[in-house]
């Protein structure tokens, strides 16, 4: 019972509550950001494309959903790591350091979302008739004109649902980003990470309760607003 | 002059086929659902690359264009509106792409009657009115050609007979050729200047509708409905006996008094079974046409009962299927003059524009 009454409503947040809040609202809007327009030429290509290795390319999409997040994690480390092949040309070429930093966590997130995303652009583009690209071609429109005014359109609730859904999703990535990106709070410390944290310290709970409803809310109106936007609806 | 030639193989199916057609006017590929038409429009418009393929249009190649640059106009047999448009905006998307052409938004709209549609969502249409939109975004991307794929096929026969009329409107007005693919005798007849008769993906024969009609060397001439084609131009109105008088060529054909005004383009079907042919005249008869024929060829249907006669008029070609034993008894054979008679009442009459 001790625990019930030390959750209380979750406002007013202490600045450090705040802090992991709106950190993970960051990472996710990147994570989202810079992955929709790749997940969107995967989703295409996937959808629409016949091209040898289109199995693989699949394959390679849906790894982070299979792999245990930690294992990705430790993959990201390997490869984007101070050490690793692409993290030492970053940093060397650019100064840009991902391992352990914020911009690292949104690069965990994007990875583990970036399934999520595709899956559901390509189930939209799927859902749009090839039959109505073709009568838009008949008509003078060329690949890019039927993209935009054609299958975008058609497709555009399934790729705002696939928005809402990897927004959502990469709130809640632990495994990967405690991986890659460490636990340091103010830098990489998301929402999830700071229960875990909270959970960790003694006399922890009404934090972590407080963060855990916040978690709750932005999940649940996440799904919602999903849904919403989900093509089923609004057809 | 339309040119098209075409070999394509694909799942077992192997088609062979080519055409040649006078242009403008409406080319119709005609034949059993399953014979290759369609397939011979997706390469017309470019969306199906045959394994061999010529096109030329008015001695300009073609077949190398990709669709998007082709000028072909396409009104599928599912209409293939645009859902998430307005029909105005359906309207427009070809418009915008395809330059200014002949046919003005406002004309388009107008002559397929589809002004009080331009709001609306597809969704909301019936399947006459979706085809009228499809066929009007097709006109307004200004084709060079324009391809209709049965698009009255998905239609009942009300709907048909309410479109039907628009097609024809279509044709008079249009100046450039319009490829018809259907399997209905009674579109083609009211539609078609040239028939191209498709059957298991060849191309049985090709030519003028009238003279493709009459011949008894086709499947055409075995069909129950089978039947010439005359065309004409109301001559003058007899409101006194209630006739109306058709000029084809050299002939005179009398039909139950129409609205057409004198000068007015009409094409006549005559059912071949509803010819009754006579080697003199007959007297005291209520058939009112008697017209003076000669016999170009004589065949006997598959059973051998009934005999397909190939007749010459003044004025165009009819087909009379009479019995077997007439056709003895008269000594039908190529070149005997003889006199059609046809019942007024038998014409059915189209109006050409």
């Amino acid at each position: 019972m001790g625990f019930y009454r030390t959750v209380t409503w979750p406002w007013p947040l202490s600045g450090d509550e705040q802090e992991a809040v709106y950190l993970s609202l960051r990472v996710a809007a990147r994570a989202v950001g810079f992955g929709l327009p790749l997940a969107m030429i995967v989703a295409l290509l996937l959808a629409r494309g016949r091209f040898p290795g289109r199995f693989l390319l699949n394959a390679l999409v849906h790894l982070p959903l299979m792999l245990p997040p930690v294992v990705t994690g430790w993959l990201l480390l390997l490869v984007f790591g101070v050490e690793g092949p692409v993290g030492a040309w970053l940093a060397a070429r650019f100064g840009v350091h991902l391992a352990f930093t914020e911009s690292g966590a949104a690069l965990a997130c994007g990875v583990m979302i970036f399934p999520l995303m595709v899956r559901a652009i390509r189930l939209s583009v799927e859902a749009v008739d090839p039959r109505l690209e073709q009568a838009a071609r008949t008509l003078g429109a060329h690949w890019v004109d039927r993209f935009l005014t054609i299958t975008l359109p058609l497709a555009g609730p399934g790729v705002l649902a696939a928005v809402v859904m990897g927004y959502t999703a990469s709130l809640g990535e632990f495994g990967a980003v405690i991986t890659f990106a460490a636990n340091i709070p103010g830098q990489t410390q998301t929402l999830p990470l700071a229960i875990f944290s909270a959970l960790e310290t003694q006399g922890g709970e009404a934090v972590a309760g407080r963060l855990a409803l916040v978690s709750v809310f932005l999940a649940v109106g996440g799904l919602v607003l999903a849904e919403f936007l989900s093509p089923r609806r609004l057809k | 002059m339309l040119r098209v030639s075409l070999e394509h193989r694909f799942a077992g199916v192997s088609l062979t086929m080519a055409f040649e057609a006078p242009t403008p006017g409406v080319i119709a590929l005609f034949g059993p659902s399953g014979a290759g038409k369609t397939s011979l429009m997706n390469a017309m418009a470019g969306l199906l690359r045959p394994h061999r393929f010529r096109m030329e249009l008015d001695g300009v190649p073609l077949e190398r264009r990709r669709p998007e640059y082709r000028g072909v106009g396409y009104v599928f047999q599912d209409g293939r509106l645009f859902p998430h448009m307005s029909v105005r905006d359906n309207l427009r998307y070809g418009l915008r792409r395809g330059g200014a052409g002949p046919v003005k938004f406002d004309d388009a709209v107008a002559l397929l009657g589809i002004g009080a549609l331009l709001g609306r969502r597809p969704r909301h249409l019936s399947g006459g009115e979706r085809q009228r939109v499809a066929i009007g975004r097709a006109l307004l991307s200004n084709p060079r050609l324009l391809l209709m794929d049965e698009p009255l096929s998905a239609l009942d026969q009300a709907r048909r007979d309410e479109i039907l009329p628009y097609l024809a409107r279509l044709r008079s007005v249009l100046s450039i050729p319009i490829v018809y693919a259907s399997h209905s005798l009674d579109e083609v007849t009211r539609l078609a200047d040239t028939l191209v008769l498709i059957e298991a993906g060849r191309v049985v024969a090709a030519g003028p509708l009238t003279e493709m009609t009459a011949r008894v060397d086709l499947p055409l001439a075995l069909r129950e409905d089978a039947g010439g084609v005359l065309r004409g131009v109301v001559n003058s109105h007899l409101p006194e006996r209630g006739l109306t008088a058709i000029s084809c060529g050299a002939d005179f054909v009398w039909v139950p008094q129409i609205t057409a005004p004198p000068g007015t383009g009409v094409r006549l079907r005559v059912p071949a079974r509803e010819v009754i042919l006579a080697v003199e005249s007959p007297r005291g008869i209520s058939v009112t046409n008697i017209l003076q024929a000669h016999v170009v060829a004589v065949a006997e249907d598959a059973a051998g009962h009934a005999a397909l006669v190939s007749l010459e008029l003044g004025g165009g070609a009819l087909l009379a299927r009479v019995t077997r034993d007439a056709a003895e008894r008269l000594r039908l054979a190529p070149g005997r003059p003889v006199l059609a008679l046809i019942k007024a009442m038998s014409v059915d009459w189209h109006q050409e524009d």
